[in-house]
């Protein structure tokens, strides 16, 4: 249902991602690992255009944009693509101004007009699945990290995205708070949500994800089964960034 | 057989009175506008025009009094403009704000050369002041090195630039030279002699300083080519003056006097226009000027004491009359006295508020679009709007409001009403600066939140009405409300182009009371009243803001 074809991106002068190739199921879990700076966050910006691609091709369902062509400006595709997909950021991006229950009703309100009872309802709904209906009226700075970051989860379920890109959901939780953020985006996996996850958590890597994609420098080095991948690795760069050092020293 | 005459001056002022009130809507002769609109500057005081201390709802003067009898000689109806002094002329020229000036506008070739006026319809001098004490003064020509006040773009104000060694202090109104004078604060007054003769009462401590020089008359200014208008003005004013209308109420001011006499003979003649420099045309005590008229020893018997050079102790003994008796030496200031000013000024301070608010919204929404295209627009956009910006900032307010006021009719034909010139000047200019804090406040929303709600499919329109906006406004919140309080203060620039706020109102009542301590608090109170409850309402909104 996804599919990226010679993905390129420059800033400047600097090459961030150098002819990406990737392709995923409906229903599938991915993981996308590598050393900061290799190219992960930009490559899933690219996904819902937050970043313009300079070349290379996307498709997401029904939505096919050529990058560098005049159709990727056309704001109206790039509306539809970003209906398509919901995006979890490291740092939660709530509206400040806006309780739990704003937030989440927002964009079902006025990008979709759906009518303020039905918007209200599905909003409730998705707080509780997060478990934070009795926190639905409180402004984003009444809450904690991990609570906010569960509203931005259903602030981006309400739009009924056929995948969701987290970019490194918990990096900016403490320890004691990733694990409610974690145990959600677990239960959406489980229940076939698609998800396409930046994310230096490993273990929970292992434990949700159907395929790991290793990039480094930034093309995909290394993809394959969770396990395959994290558990066997065989390139070198693979291997040093699991902190394995060469398979030679260990022989 | 004076009773009988008397009784039949009464009656004959009851039934004119009658037919000028009773009359079905008298037609003026054509060329006379139905209301017939006169401007003058309240702040002149008195004798011209002014508020009596205890009648503070009325207006009175002799200059209103002189517009009344005009209009109801002409047949039309009288309407008083209200206008800055200074900008009188500019105002009659521009046209659309009034149709005469009857201000103590001096008929001197300067102002001849602007507006057309009628025959004069009061002869004074110019008299100098000086404190009791300061006995060696008698001529300009003792001042050397000495300070002088003048009331601006005035005879005065010219013949005491034209004296060498002076040190001209230039005021905008004419009595608090006199305070000043025996503060110390300037060493003599050079005004016109009515105002002196009004302003020495009550003063013991101030003297005129020599015989009244330099004669000039006061006259109606209509703009040029309005002959007809013109012809009708000098016919009434003949008439008020041979029938004795304009001495009777010049009689109630004080202000007959011998050289009062000479106007019914009056003719434009060459030299009646050039101001003569130097007490050598001294105008002689109790009016021995050319061609006096037959009435002039019953004239001078009458109200001699008030002639151009007259005796101060003559003046103070004089019994005040009717309207007069506003003119007598002011009462004690008190908080009764005070608080009856408290509506007066309320009233007042409604242009104040109403200008302010209007200009705000102007402000915020044209501040709205300069700071969006300074933010998100093209580089033709953003390169407008900072130079829109640096313009509005980098100049001054007053420049602005004259530009708008009177550059754009000039150029333009866009004869703006004051109250429109001035919300566009407070409104485009204070626009600059709330461009800056909604800047301010756009570019303090982290990227963060824009992509969150760009990656939930609002388009840019709906992303910044319903995300950015709302929290840039939180952050420009503060500075909003400081523009808008200091608004309220600036607003009272708009009283240069004839609109009464609430300084305005302060300055004209606090002259005619005289009392400047009281009337400055109950004035200061109202502004800080308004600000407060500016402030509180900014709280409040800052407060739904919040996150």
């Amino acid at each position: 249902m996804i599919e990226i074809v010679g993905l390129r991106k420059r800033f400047g002068s600097v090459t961030v991602l150098d002819g990406i190739d990737h392709h995923q199921e409906a229903g599938e879990v991915v993981a996308l690992i590598g050393p900061s700076g290799c190219g992960k966050s930009t490559l899933l910006r690219c996904l819902n255009w937050l970043e313009t691609p300079d070349s290379g091709s996307l498709r997401l369902g029904d939505v096919r944009i050529e990058a560098g062509t005049p159709q990727a400006t056309d704001r109206a595709l790039r509306q539809r693509l970003r209906r398509r997909t919901g995006m979890i950021f490291q740092q939660f991006n709530l509206f400040p101004h806006r309780t739990a229950l704003e937030n989440v009703m927002e964009a079902p309100l006025h990008v979709d007009r759906v009518p303020d009872a039905e918007a209200r309802e599905q909003a409730m709904d998705l707080l509780s699945k997060v478990g934070l209906a009795d926190r639905a009226h409180h402004r984003p700075s009444q809450l904690s990290g991990g609570q906010q970051q569960r509203v931005a989860i259903a602030r981006a379920l309400a739009m009924k995205p056929q995948i969701l890109l987290c970019d490194e959901p918990t990096s900016a939780l403490d320890p004691e708070l990733r694990g409610e953020v974690l145990s959600v985006l677990a239960r959406l996996a489980d229940e076939g949500m698609t998800l396409l996850l930046v994310t230096h958590e490993l273990n929970f890597a292992r434990d949700i994800a159907h395929r790991v994609v290793f990039i480094d420098g930034g093309r995909v080095v290394a993809t394959g089964p969770t396990r395959a991948v994290l558990d066997q690795p065989e390139h070198p760069r693979l291997r040093e960034f699991l902190g394995l050092g060469r398979r030679t020293a260990i022989a | 057989m004076r009773r009988v005459q008397s009784l039949l001056l009464i009656l004959l002022a009851w039934t004119a009175g009658l037919s000028s009130t009773a009359g079905a809507a008298p037609t003026p002769e054509p060329g006379i506008p139905q209301v017939l609109r006169w401007a003058n500057d309240a702040e002149g005081g008195a004798p011209y025009i002014f508020h009596p201390a205890e009648q503070p709802d009325q207006l009175v003067g002799f200059e209103v009094e002189l517009a009344q009898a005009l209009c109801d000689r002409l047949g039309c109806q009288s309407r008083f403009v209200q206008f800055n002094w200074a900008n009188l002329i500019p105002g009659l020229r521009q046209g659309g704000n009034f149709d005469i000036i009857i201000a103590a506008l001096e008929r001197t070739p300067e102002n001849l050369a602007q507006v057309a006026m009628s025959r004069p319809y009061f002869t004074f001098g110019q008299q100098l002041v000086t404190r009791a004490s300061d006995t060696g003064i008698r001529t300009l020509g003792d001042l050397a090195g000495r300070r002088i006040g003048v009331l601006a773009s005035t005879l005065s104000h010219r013949l005491a630039t034209r004296q060498p060694g002076l040190e001209v202090r230039v005021y905008d109104e004419n009595v608090n030279y006199f305070r000043d004078l025996e503060l110390g604060r300037i060493d003599a007054v050079l005004t016109d002699s009515p105002i002196a003769t009004i302003n020495l009462q009550g003063r013991p401590q101030l003297r005129r300083a020599g015989p009244a020089f330099a004669p000039s008359h006061y006259a109606i200014a209509v703009p040029l080519g309005s002959d007809r208008l013109l012809f009708h003005i000098n016919a009434a004013l003949g008439d008020l003056i041979h029938n004795g209308t304009l001495e009777r109420i010049y009689q109630r001011y004080q202000l007959w006097d011998a050289a009062q006499a000479g106007l019914a003979s009056w003719k434009p003649e060459p030299h009646e226009t050039t101001p003569a420099a130097g007490p050598a045309t001294t105008i002689a005590p109790n009016g021995t000027r050319p061609s006096p008229s037959t009435g002039l020893t019953l004239v001078t018997e009458t109200s001699g004491s008030f002639g151009i050079s007259g005796a101060i102790g003559a003046t103070s003994t004089a019994e005040p009359t009717a309207v007069g008796g506003s003119v007598a030496p002011r009462p004690k200031a008190g908080l009764g006295r005070t608080l009856r000013y408290l509506p007066i000024l309320l009233e007042a301070a409604i242009t104040t508020l109403w200008v302010t608010l209007a200009s705000m919204t102007l402000a915020m929404t044209c501040g709205l679009g300069l700071a969006l295209s300074r933010c998100y627009g093209t580089p033709a956009l953003r390169r407008t709007a900072i130079v829109y910006i640096e313009v509005f900032r980098g100049t001054p307010l007053l420049l602005q409001l004259y530009f708008i006021y009177f550059g754009l009719a000039q150029a333009l034909g866009w004869n703006l009403p004051a109250g429109a010139a001035a919300v566009l000047t407070l409104g485009l200019n204070y626009a600059a600066n709330e461009a800056e804090n909604l800047r301010a406040g756009l570019e303090a929303v982290p990227r963060g939140q824009t992509e969150a709600a760009m990656a939930l499919g609002l388009s840019p329109a709906l992303t910044l009405r319903r995300v950015v906006l709302p929290q840039a406004l939180r952050i420009s919140l503060p500075g909003i409300t400081n523009d808008l309080i200091a608004l309220f203060k600036d607003s009272s620039i708009v009283s240069v182009i004839g609109l009464v706020e609430l300084t305005k109102e302060f300055l004209i009542r606090s002259l005619d009371a005289g009392d400047y301590l009281g009337l400055g608090i109950l004035t200061a109170a109202i502004y800080l009243a308004m600000g407060h409850a500016a402030s509180a309402a900014a709280r409040a909104l800052e407060r739904r803001l919040q996150p």
